[in-house]
């Protein structure tokens, strides 16, 4: 562990401050109680022991709460603190959350892989991965308070309760606050390390579980939050990056000296696929982005035709050899033999971009004399804390530090630290001033790193009964795991299954994008069992309830879907309900209600139901708020978005021609039923998004006995799909 | 450069610029405003929302030149002197409707121009001044809830 790199940031973080800090140690650490006003002594003691801060408490009972974890809009700057808060019995009027410094042997989650530690909001895991850490460490808070009472009182520990940020001594009619006790604070000689069954019940919670408002939605709505595009710096130049719209092609600009020659521009900084250029202001860096002449080489991309790639696939998915095998359980090949009958079914989805309202943008200031450098982002973190700055400038990564903004979204995009990396490089020319480097939206969208493209090609065999004896899955598109997450049937009883990955390669650029391969995989699952209970004359509720009898917690989803949308109550004339299952983390089922213009071929999604098991609840409103933005996302995604590129450049540019669904669509109502539970907390980030496709496409079927199995459902493919 | 003289939240500025300088890059960069957002710069978002005269408007496709006398108002200048919120940002505040928060601006300066003509406004009327306005998170239906509790408490 790099000792000196805490140490450093640490000192700035709390030198200004007033107070006590109190350091928990991670395990087996010695706790200390530092006091605010003596920088000396807080140097002394973080010399001598790696520590972990998470709160500060001052006299006036104000107590601040550390989140290590990014904040794009899922909550964790009021999850995350509550679960301290709650263990430590905090007031949570009295509580103000910051960030932590971005140090992550300090504040990284230890719930990626034993041993690691991260600070990486990503794959809906910030609550499940700190439910612990914040818990326990809220604990030893509490623990400290108590002990040094019960010091100052002169009276057992075990007498010792507390409320509310409040010591109470019943048996001597004692109270003093938490503010009020900090003069007299000592460290225990021990601390306790807090075991599950030592930490509160679920049962026992005061704050977590209830409907507590997100500590920083009064700071967005009075515009003082601060998003990384609302750094200014003195000094500061800004940069802009011309990348083409074929991705991985090399530029080469052949009016470099014209662009010199223009009013404000400082430098031209040419990177592998892109030209940079740093202007005094934005305008300026714009205008001369606008002038550039550039001539762009062939690419991998190039040659790439995102609507008639599907052909190549299709020959893909029939080649007799198989590709990456990812499950195989029973004999596949058997069932299909001796099937009553079988099903194979193609589906495909577009490529799709992220769409973060704030497009990417970050600030770096290098030192002078290049050995040091200052980052501010709205980044999701990084397997790198430091977000490949310290490469860029051959600098070690405690010479960087890293100020964490409010990210205006996230859903995947700010997990690829590549704008960060830009900006460094065009901040290490400009030393020392600081550079602002904003993608446009034009540069956001043409250069975006997309959910793949892919072809899922489902084979089903069911029995007599009309059960499902098998089912094979095979992914066709780029991007591995991205494509292939999700393939797994953990909660339906099916005794042969087969899932593979063949790797089909464009040369395009590709992310993480809210569930990834879920939403592909979930789809073409979800559907292809109500195509066979459609085939079978089967409700699609009763087929999924055979298949998650031996899974309890998804089968009461399941059923408590069914209940709050009346799924057997049928729909009025014109309209029909689908539903779908997802697991990610959380378990839940999804229903919707739509109608179908067979006129304009547009889809209108009336109502969406889910029923949601996702452990315990930190914040069930937030949690709801997941489940509608989900939904909201997936519809936006499954009725208008849509890449296409054609010989390997990107068609859109801007949201005139990449469509988002707007207030028109927005269903009636999105409502959402949370199952009680005691479990450890699940993540709800990603589990409604995936739903989305096959329910609608369930509700299609059943309306019109047509399938829907091309992403987005575009009015043309709905049409198409009414025709046939 | 020219220089033009801005009535912005009630106070005149003074910004030397190009005339085809857009306002929101004027509110932004010049006058350090941090709530009227960058999304698109084409007028397809609606992040950038201020109001002009009252009236909502996309602000990163408007040349400064073309502002004159109009009384520029943003987000920050609905926060009376004493910190107290609107009554439209207090409703967002209730009724918990944002996520990221990037296109809470754009929300509530368009809520506030939407209530200015149309104090009650129904459900239609509701999505209808607010289709303009991209929000990628999906707070819509809090957001349309906020909107009500807004018109009800004004």
């Amino acid at each position: 562990m790099d000792q000196t790199k805490t140490i450093i940031s640490r000192r700035k973080f709390i030198k200004s401050s007033s107070g006590v800090a109190l350091f928990i140690g991670v395990s087996g650490m010695l706790p200390q109680l530092i006091s605010c006003r003596d920088p000396k002594q807080i140097e002394k003691q973080l010399a001598r022991h790696p520590l972990t801060a998470w709160v500060k408490l001052s006299e006036d009972d104000l107590i601040t709460i550390y989140n290590p974890a990014a904040e794009m809009g899922q909550g964790s700057m009021t999850s995350l603190p509550l679960l301290f808060a709650e263990e430590m019995d905090a007031d949570w009027s009295k509580v103000k959350v910051e960030f932590s410094p971005q140090e992550s042997e300090v504040y990284g989650s230890p719930g990626w892989a034993p041993g690691s530690k991260l600070m990486f909001t990503v794959g809906s895991r910030t609550t499940n991965s700190y439910y612990q850490v914040m818990r326990k460490a809220g604990a030893q808070a509490r623990y400290v308070l108590m002990s040094s009472a019960a010091k100052h009182w002169e009276v057992p520990i075990s007498e010792i309760t507390t409320y509310k940020s409040f010591i109470v001594h019943k048996k001597t009619d004692q109270k003093i606050s938490y503010g009020d006790l900090v003069p007299f604070l000592e460290m225990p000689e021990t601390l306790p390390d807090f075991t599950e069954e030592q930490l509160k019940n679920p049962t026992e919670f005061q704050l977590v579980g209830k409907d507590i408002p997100r500590t920083e939605i009064p700071a967005k709505v009075d515009g003082s939050a601060l998003f990384a595009i609302d750094i200014r710096l003195p000094g500061m130049v800004y940069g802009v990056l011309e990348r083409g719209n074929l991705h991985g092609s090399k530029p080469t600009l052949t009016n470099e000296s014209e662009i010199l020659a223009m009013e404000g521009v400082l430098k031209i900084i040419p990177l592998d696929y892109a030209i940079g250029i740093v202007a005094k202001t934005l305008e300026q860096a714009l205008n001369a982005k606008k002038s550039l002449k550039i001539n762009w080489s062939q690419s991998k991309a190039s040659g790439h035709n995102s609507q008639e790639v599907y052909a190549t696939y299709e020959k893909i998915a029939s080649q007799k050899q198989s590709g990456k095998v990812i499950i195989e359980k029973g004999d596949f090949p058997k069932a299909i033999k001796t099937a009553a009958k079988t099903y194979k079914v193609d589906f495909k989805n577009d490529y799709v971009y992220h769409a973060q309202m704030e497009p990417l943008n970050a600030v770096v200031q290098v030192a002078e004399d290049g050995g040091s450098a200052e980052v501010w982002v709205g980044s999701q973190q990084g397997p790198d804390t430091k977000l490949g700055v310290p490469k860029i400038l051959d600098i070690a990564p405690e010479n960087v530090s890293v100020h964490l903004q409010y990210l205006g979204g996230g859903f995947g995009r700010r997990s690829m630290n590549d704008f960060v990396e830009e900006c460094a490089v065009l901040a290490k020319e400009m030393a020392p001033l600081p550079v602002k480097l904003i993608w446009t939206r034009e540069d956001d969208i043409t250069y975006g790193a997309f959910r793949p493209l892919s072809l899922q090609r489902l084979i089903a065999s069911t029995d007599p009964n009309g059960s499902v004896t098998g089912f094979s899955h095979s992914v066709i598109g780029d991007g591995g795991n991205l494509v292939a997450s999700a393939v797994a049937n953990d909660h339906y009883d099916i005794p042969n299954q087969f899932a593979e990955w063949r790797e089909a390669s464009n040369g395009i650029r590709l992310k993480h994008w809210r569930a990834v391969g879920h939403g592909p995989n979930k789809f073409a699952i979800e559907c292809m069992l109500d195509e066979i209970a459609s085939d079978q004359g089967l409700d699609p509720l009763e087929l999924r309830r055979k298949l998650m009898a031996k899974a309890p917690r998804a089968l009461a989803t399941l059923e408590k879907v069914a209940e709050i949308s009346n799924w057997n109550t049928p729909s009025v004339n014109g309209r029909a309900k689908g539903m779908a299952f997802v697991e990610h983390g959380s378990l839940g089922t999804g229903v919707c209600e739509i109608s179908v213009d067979r006129s304009t071929g547009n889809i209108k999604v009336h109502h969406f139901w889910v029923a949601l098991d996702s452990g315990v609840v930190v914040q069930p409103d937030n949690v709801k708020a997941q489940m509608e933005g989900g939904i909201i996302m997936g519809m936006s995604s499954v009725l208008k978005e849509q890449i296409t590129i054609v010989d390997g450049k990107v068609q859109q540019s801007n949201f005139h021609d990449y469509n988002l669904l707007r207030m028109q669509d927005i269903p009636e109502s999105i409502e959402t039923a949370i199952l009680e539970s005691t479990e450890i907390p699940e993540g709800v980030g990603e589990t409604a998004t995936p739903m989305v496709a096959c329910a609608i496409a369930n509700a299609f079927l059943k309306l019109t006995g047509k399938p829907l199995r091309h992403l987005p459902f575009s009015p043309d493919r709905v049409l198409q799909a009414l025709n046939t | 450069m020219p220089t033009y003289h801005l009535n912005i939240n009630g106070s005149q500025k003074k910004v030397e610029t190009e005339a085809d300088t857009p306002l929101l890059h004027v509110l932004s960069d010049y006058l350090e405003l941090n709530a009227p957002t960058y999304g698109c710069g084409l007028s397809q978002c609606g992040s950038c929302t201020v109001l002009v005269n009252g009236t909502a408007t996309t602000s990163c496709m408007l040349p400064v030149s073309s502002i004159g006398k109009s009384e520029i108002t943003t987000l920050e200048g609905l926060v009376s002197d004493n910190g107290k919120l609107h009554a439209v940002q207090r409703a967002f505040v209730k009724e918990q409707a944002a996520q990221c928060g990037y296109c809470l601006n754009g929300m509530v300066m368009t809520t506030i121009s939407l209530l200015n003509k149309n104090p009650s406004p129904d459900d239609v009327e509701i999505r209808n001044a607010l289709e303009g306005n991209i929000c990628r998170c999906g707070s819509h239906t809090r957001i349309i809830r906020a909107v009500k509790t807004a018109a009800k408490s004004l």
